[in-house]
């Protein structure tokens, strides 16, 4: 025995590192036919990493101090070596993670992955999606601009809409009577402490949860159906080193236009970090026009579409938050006899489809500034947000799904 | 309610008891060791102290100009409104979801067609009723963006929502409410203490 497996061995006896590796990579069986959607998983998880290392060395610099956050910022982008790469690197990362998390988060409702047996894992990365979109807000009233400082505002707003408790409630999270330098010192201990652990640990349970009862694929059948004469799924191929390899190229290809937008254009033309932010916070005037980064933009027009109602404009906000709350309800809304849009009928396809028209839809109108018209589109958009959930059960029994096969089709 | 032990049968009925008892006095423990936590999120006693009143000179306002000041952070408006601006008010009453001001969103004494103690002077909170943006004061009448009817006031950048220049909400825009107007009072006629009730009131 060599000296590295008699140590591995000591190791062994002590803590199950084998038996992990094994567990989760060498011998997790994940199916053969993964395709370009199953990159975007482990890229999100590349990403949080990202935010985590540079948001580190940001902190190093960065002053959670109303009269001193917004000059701090300038200072890690003018004086501090390499500042502006690593500000650049957390600022882009920002928007890259939603972008990543929203392509998987399509993988999942393409090829049905939130369905029995997979509903844990599917609630656990609805979960992951709440937590960082508000990692992502708090994250945004750090730099103290005017479009951080007024989002802070009107977010934090939407709490005082909630009946009889709401101007107590919006008191309590501020810490202040307007957003001010108490609001920005919490902000800045939830974003840099309390949800990154919440996001960690979630996301160690999403996998734990993934890694229980294994991959679904772009079929939508389960691998462990046929195994061979070792227990070993038929369909079913190492994680390592078949995708880790595989990944590796997938990170590659992500870096390569991670690296163009940090150098080439980190503001993404005011979609990845607004102009008005580079004027610092005024609490006398709201900006002419302000919106949410483009990630938040489609909640946001489902929230300016609804009407106050009752002399309140509650019903807005829960509309808003019933929009994301429906997700969680995913598993037990689809009644489909299969589970991937390759075996689908084309009610759900056409469904699918108006969905995401309604989804890119509201997000490119939440950008914009309010209009009668526009405001009548975000409507129609809306309420076909909504039926895309509600009609669900309706629409996915009825229609009309082909065969699925015996094993995977790659 | 019991199992076997070494052969023996044990009562877990007390054992039961005892984990309930436990995990609901732990429980309590826990919700109180929360409250100092939550209660610490409040406003702290400097800035319930930043809340005092502040006073404005407000001889210098040209007829028809604003001119904000700041009161517990938030911006706070006074506009000399014109004789012209005054005659517009009570002509779009029916488009107002509260002409008369009967939600109480300004002290009683200033529960009037202007809603002003002076008719001249309006004295606002400058934070929309909705999502707290704001507004940006409009007073050209009949702007070319707002429409050939808008009689001047103000327009809410964030979410479009619309008031006349007696601060009151316009229909079928997403502000339920008219703008606050603040506890003020007149120290002499070119100033104003904004925080205090009227004297009398």
């Amino acid at each position: 025995m060599s000296a590295l497996q008699k140590m591995m061995g000591w190791v062994d006896d002590r803590f199950p590192l084998t038996a992990t590796y094994k567990a989760h990579l060498s011998e997790y069986y994940a199916p053969k036919n993964f395709n370009f959607w199953y990159f975007f998983g482990s890229l999100a998880l590349l990403v949080l990493v990202m935010q985590i290392v540079t948001g580190i060395f940001l902190t190093m610099n960065y002053k959670p101090d109303s009269g001193l956050a917004f000059a701090s910022v300038e200072y890690i982008m003018r004086d501090v070596d390499w500042g502006w790469l690593i500000r650049y690197m957390h600022s882009t990362g920002a928007s890259m993670f939603f972008v990543v998390v929203y392509l998987h988060m399509f993988r999942g409702l393409m090829y049905g992955s939130y369905r029995k047996p997979r509903e844990l894992i599917w609630i656990f990365g609805v979960l992951i999606y709440l937590a960082l979109m508000a990692e992502a807000f708090l994250g945004y009233l750090l730099p103290w601009g005017q479009m951080s400082y007024w989002g802070a505002q009107v977010i934090v707003n939407l709490f005082s809409a909630v009946p009889f408790i709401g101007n107590d409630l919006s008191i309590w999270i501020r810490g202040d009577y307007v957003i001010s330098d108490a609001t920005l010192n919490r902000f800045f201990a939830f974003h840099v402490i309390a949800l990154p652990l919440v996001l960690i640990a979630l996301v160690a349970v999403h996998l734990v949860a993934l890694h229980e009862v294994g991959s679904n694929n772009p079929d939508g059948i389960e691998i462990k159906k046929k195994k061979d004469a070792n227990g070993i799924p038929l369909d079913g191929i190492p994680f390592h080193p078949y995708y880790t390899v595989k990944d590796i190229v997938g990170v590659i290809v992500f870096l390569m236009v991670f690296s163009a937008i940090v150098f080439f254009g980190p503001t993404m033309g005011g979609y990845f970090l607004e102009s008005n932010n580079f004027i610092p916070a005024d609490p006398l005037k709201t900006p002419p026009h302000i919106a949410p980064l483009w990630y938040f933009t489609p909640f946001y027009a489902i929230l300016r579409a609804v009407p106050p109602m009752f002399g309140s404009q509650f019903p807005g906000v829960v509309a808003m938050g019933m929009s994301i709350v429906l997700i969680f309800f995913l598993p037990w809304l689809d009644r489909g006899k299969v589970k991937s849009i390759r075996y689908r009928g084309p009610i759900y396809k056409l469904m699918l489809a108006l969905f995401i028209v309604s989804f890119v839809g509201l997000g490119y109108l939440g950008l914009l500034p309010p209009s009668p018209v526009a405001t009548i589109i975000a409507q129609t958009f809306s309420v076909i947000y909504f039926l895309f959930f509600l009609l669900m059960p309706w629409y996915t029994s009825i229609d009309k799904t082909k065969p699925e096969p015996e094993r995977v089709t790659g | 309610m019991s199992q076997e032990a070494d052969g023996q049968k044990v009562d877990t009925r007390k054992r039961k008891f005892l984990i309930a008892a436990t995990s609901a006095v732990g429980g309590v423990a826990v919700a109180w060791v929360a409250v100092p936590l939550v209660m610490s999120m409040l406003p702290s006693a400097r800035a319930k102290a930043a809340g005092a009143p502040v006073e404005v000179d407000i001889s210098k306002i040209e007829p028809g100009m604003l001119l904000t000041a700041e009161w517990r952070g938030k911006p706070v408006w006074v506009v000399n409104r014109t004789k012209e601006m005054l005659d517009l008010l009570g002509k779009h009453n029916d488009k107002l979801v509260d002409p008369n001001s009967e939600q109480p969103q300004q002290p009683v004494y200033c529960k009037n067609a202007t809603r002003s103690i002076k008719p001249e002077f309006l004295v606002a909170v400058g934070i929309c009723t909705h999502l707290g943006c704001s507004p940006t004061y409009r007073k050209e009448v009949g702007a070319e963006d707002l429409g050939a009817d808008w009689p001047g006031g103000f327009l809410c950048p964030c979410h479009g929502s619309r008031f006349d220049l007696a601060a009151r909400v316009f229909k079928n825009v997403p502000a339920p409410t008219n703008l606050v107007i603040p506890p003020h009072q007149y120290l002499s006629a070119g100033k104003i203490q904004i925080g205090v009730d009227a004297k009398g009131a």
